[in-house]
């Protein structure tokens, strides 16, 4: 079923992508094949397992299911401080 | 706000005058500065971008568990976004406790979780003209438990 995500880039993924951020038009089930579909549009450098996910703006996991109208965010390894 | 991202230079005294309260008899804070070097490179600048909404919950999360943990009578946190120069201040924790013991333990408690779990990203800039986002190691152990110190 097709449904409507907004997908926020930082950092890295921010730059790759050439983006903030974007609205997308998807068929992934899960929040993991949303970024394997996006990386393989975008040419994204960094594997899944590099990443963590955020979903409605709280940590998610890769098996989370994507719903219709969702926000999330792929988080590239951070190093603050 | 006890933790709080600022794109405008962090004022210690005024953090620190925040903090005075007549129960604590302690009061430990800690800065993180932009240093000149990283990894054998000369570093010239850094910038940090955030992911505001998140990072603002994850850090009021570990002052939480600091608060549950050390039994402190307050804790901030003030980390930077945007561009740094050479010896600004990236990040500003502090601590007050009835006794010191509580203050330097959860203060670098909050320290080490901040770097791990709170997504801010850091862009070095080198004397060179390259630039690149650092990535720390992960950490061992779930979030939140009792891991070995970052960084």
């Amino acid at each position: 079923m097709k449904k409507t995500v907004r997908v926020r880039y930082f950092a890295m993924l921010r730059e790759q992508r050439g983006l903030d951020e974007e609205r997308v038009a998807t068929e992934a089930a899960t929040a993991g094949e949303l970024y394997e579909e996006l990386r393989k549009r975008h040419g994204f450098t960094l594997p899944a397992d590099r990443l963590r996910v955020a979903i409605n703006d709280d940590f998610g996991s890769w098996s989370t299911a994507v719903r219709d109208g969702d926000a999330l965010v792929f988080i590239p390894p951070f190093a603050g401080g | 706000m006890p933790f709080k991202l600022t794109d405008k230079p962090i004022d210690a005294s005024a953090l620190m005058a925040g903090l005075r309260d007549t129960r604590a008899g302690a009061c430990v804070t800690f800065e993180g500065r932009v240093r000149d070097r990283n990894d054998g490179r000369a570093v010239r600048a850094l910038d940090y971008e955030a992911y505001a909404p998140l990072a603002e919950k994850e850090g009021e999360r570990i002052l939480s568990e600091a608060r549950e943990r050390f039994g402190i009578v307050g804790a901030v946190c003030v980390h930077r976004t945007g561009s740094l120069g050479l010896g600004d201040i990236a990040v500003w924790v502090g601590v007050t406790a009835g006794h010191r013991g509580a203050a330097f333990e959860a203060c670098r408690f909050i320290i080490d979780e901040t770097k791990a779990r709170v997504p801010i990203w850091k862009k070095e800039h080198y004397a060179d003209g390259a630039a690149e986002w650092i990535s720390r190691a992960a950490r061992g152990g779930p979030p939140g438990g009792l891991g070995k110190p970052a960084g």
